[in-house]
């Protein structure tokens, strides 16, 4: 389809597969980005908030014209039950800065006005194009990809695959394992549109203000898993996810989670009488640091949710998949500034830089934690959330029982629920994963 | 606990943008007489309602709603129960919003 060899193709559209593209423009190497939606964001889905700091490494004056939707004023932290929540809130004016920190973002929209970015930056973007397999020579070296075009081959130096969590390409050709359901969240989400003043009113804000509530507990039924709200200029993305070996082993079905999440009382209210305009579905990496693949290879790397590059705890992919990105386009930069070939020893340099990053740092930090949700999400997502609502209930309602008597019933049902070994082996793991 | 709520998921896809490939389907199910236990949990897990039980007890998969997220894939492709590719460029699902 394309006769002329390219410096190197990214596979993806995506926050990887553009940060990817433009940083390898903008350092004036010949770059095809092929992605298989009609646009670039047509495919692609998160909840979503964009952290300005890793944008504004790649487009310092994207607040110029980038389409954003509310800055972040505040963070809402929910433990439900199914009656009740108890919240953790943060909320500050220091968020109402000139540059702000955090926004809520609309996908489809962002990922268009990227790629317009990228575009500009030199890059050649191919949409409606399905990379169907790497083009590997006889020493399993990747030498280029194979599309759903009509003579479909293109060649190139080295392949950056920043195909997503579901990327079909590396897996085909055995460079890293098909994601397994433990390390996989699948979360639903749907677009709730109300008028501006509407959410401003309910959720508290004024002008561009924005707000995030991320919830856990009995909505997740006891899976390991989490519910989201953010407020957008004139819509609420709402979504729940969950990992999917425990959708496996329960049964539950996640439109029915999603249904049960929008009618929890604390939830109903806010999105009462929207209209709905999208139903969306995406897996979430979930694994952690022990979950990362080999990230590099013989003429090709692996980028961002493809490498299972998210921090789970923290809600961050967006950024990493972007820092991500950025980093293998500036060592693949600096191999070729060399002249040196795209082997695997060579590009050992992204890999290196990724180490020396936050995002290799922040992902080994925790990188016992999602093990221990995993396995005790009994515990973390419905024992503890249901006990800490009745200990609320029981601290704040007035019935004439004397307060030594209600502490002690609080206890009482702690100990009852996890026994005191239980509850200490809790806390010792809980702060050593966190640690 | 099991009170399933009644949930239209057609509905819901309704509200999204599609091209359908015609005669092309993306995904599909080994033949089989008795459905694997990977299969049957698709039923429940594909959040676009794509796998249905036929009248003689068989999984089958309409892909027309599809979300491509990929559960399907991660549950049913390492067993062989069933083969997962991306739609053809420009087809399936367009989000919108994302």
């Amino acid at each position: 389809m394309i006769e002329e060899r390219f410096d190197a193709i990214v596979v993806g559209a995506g926050m990887a597969g553009n940060a990817a593209t433009l940083t390898l423009a903008q350092r004036g190497l010949k770059v095809l980005q092929l992605e298989r939606g009609e646009y670039s964001g047509s495919k692609n889905v998160q909840g979503a908030i964009l952290y300005a700091d890793m944008l504004e490494k790649l487009i310092p004056d994207f607040r110029e014209d980038a389409p954003l939707e509310r800055h972040l004023v505040e963070q809402r932290f929910w433990m439900m039950d199914d009656r009740a929540h108890v919240g953790l809130h943060y909320r500050s004016e220091d968020f109402n800065e000139e540059r702000p920190n955090r926004y809520t973002i609309i996908r489809a929209q962002f990922d268009k006005w990227f790629s317009s970015k990228v575009r500009e930056a030199g890059a050649t973007v191919l949409c409606e194009t399905t990379v169907t397999e790497l083009v590997q020579d006889a020493y399993g070296r990747v030498i280029g990809v194979r599309t759903d075009r009509h003579d479909g081959e293109v060649h190139a130096d080295v392949v950056v695959l920043a195909e997503g969590v579901n990327g079909l390409l590396g897996t085909r050709a055995d460079l890293r394992e098909r994601p397994k359901p433990d390390n996989v969240a699948l979360a639903v989400k749907e677009m709730h549109f109300l008028p501006r003043e509407t959410i401003e009113a309910r959720f508290n804000l004024k002008g561009d203000e924005g707000t995030v509530i991320e919830a856990a507990g009995t909505i997740s039924r006891g899976m390991t898993g989490m519910g989201f709200i953010y407020a957008n200029k004139e819509c609420v993305s709402l979504g729940i996810g969950c990992l999917v070996a425990d959708f496996q082993k329960t049964g539950e079905t996640p439109y029915g989670l999603l249904e049960r999440f929008k009618r929890h009382p604390s939830v109903a209210p806010l999105i009462e009488g929207s209209e709905v305009k999208e139903y969306s579905a995406h897996l979430i990496p979930e694994g952690g640091y022990n979950a990362i693949p080999q990230l590099y290879g013989e003429g090709w790397v692996v980028v961002g949710d493809a490498a299972q590059l998210n921090n789970a705890i923290h809600r961050e992919g967006s950024n990493l998949a972007m820092t991500s990105g950025r980093i293998a386009a500036e060592a693949i930069f600096q191999v070729k500034s060399r002249k040196d070939p795209m082997t695997k020893d060579n590009l050992a340099l992204y890999k290196k830089m990724l180490d020396d990053s936050f995002v290799i740092k922040d992902l080994k930090k925790y990188k016992d934690m999602p093990q221990l949700m995993h396995i005790q999400s009994q515990n973390f997502f419905l024992t503890y959330p249901q006990l800490v609502s009745k200990a609320m209930q029981n601290f704040v309602r007035v019935d004439g029982i004397p307060k030594i008597e209600k502490e002690k019933t609080t206890l009482r049902s702690f100990v009852k629920a996890r026994s005191w070994t239980g509850l200490f082996g809790d806390a010792y793991r809980f702060a050593r994963a966190w640690r | 606990m099991t009170t399933e709520l009644a949930v239209r998921v057609e509905d819901k896809l309704f509200y999204n943008r599609y091209l359908v490939d015609a005669g092309r389907a993306h995904i599909k199910v080994r033949p089989h007489t008795v459905p694997t236990p990977a299969l049957l949990t698709l039923l429940k897990v594909c959040p676009a309602r794509c796998y249905e039980l036929n009248d003689s007890g068989q999984v089958e998969v309409t892909v027309d709603g599809c979300v491509e997220c990929g559960t399907c894939r991660v549950i049913g492709e390492p067993s062989g129960d069933i083969e997962w590719s991306y739609p053809r460029g420009g087809y399936g699902v367009l989000f919108k919003f994302g």
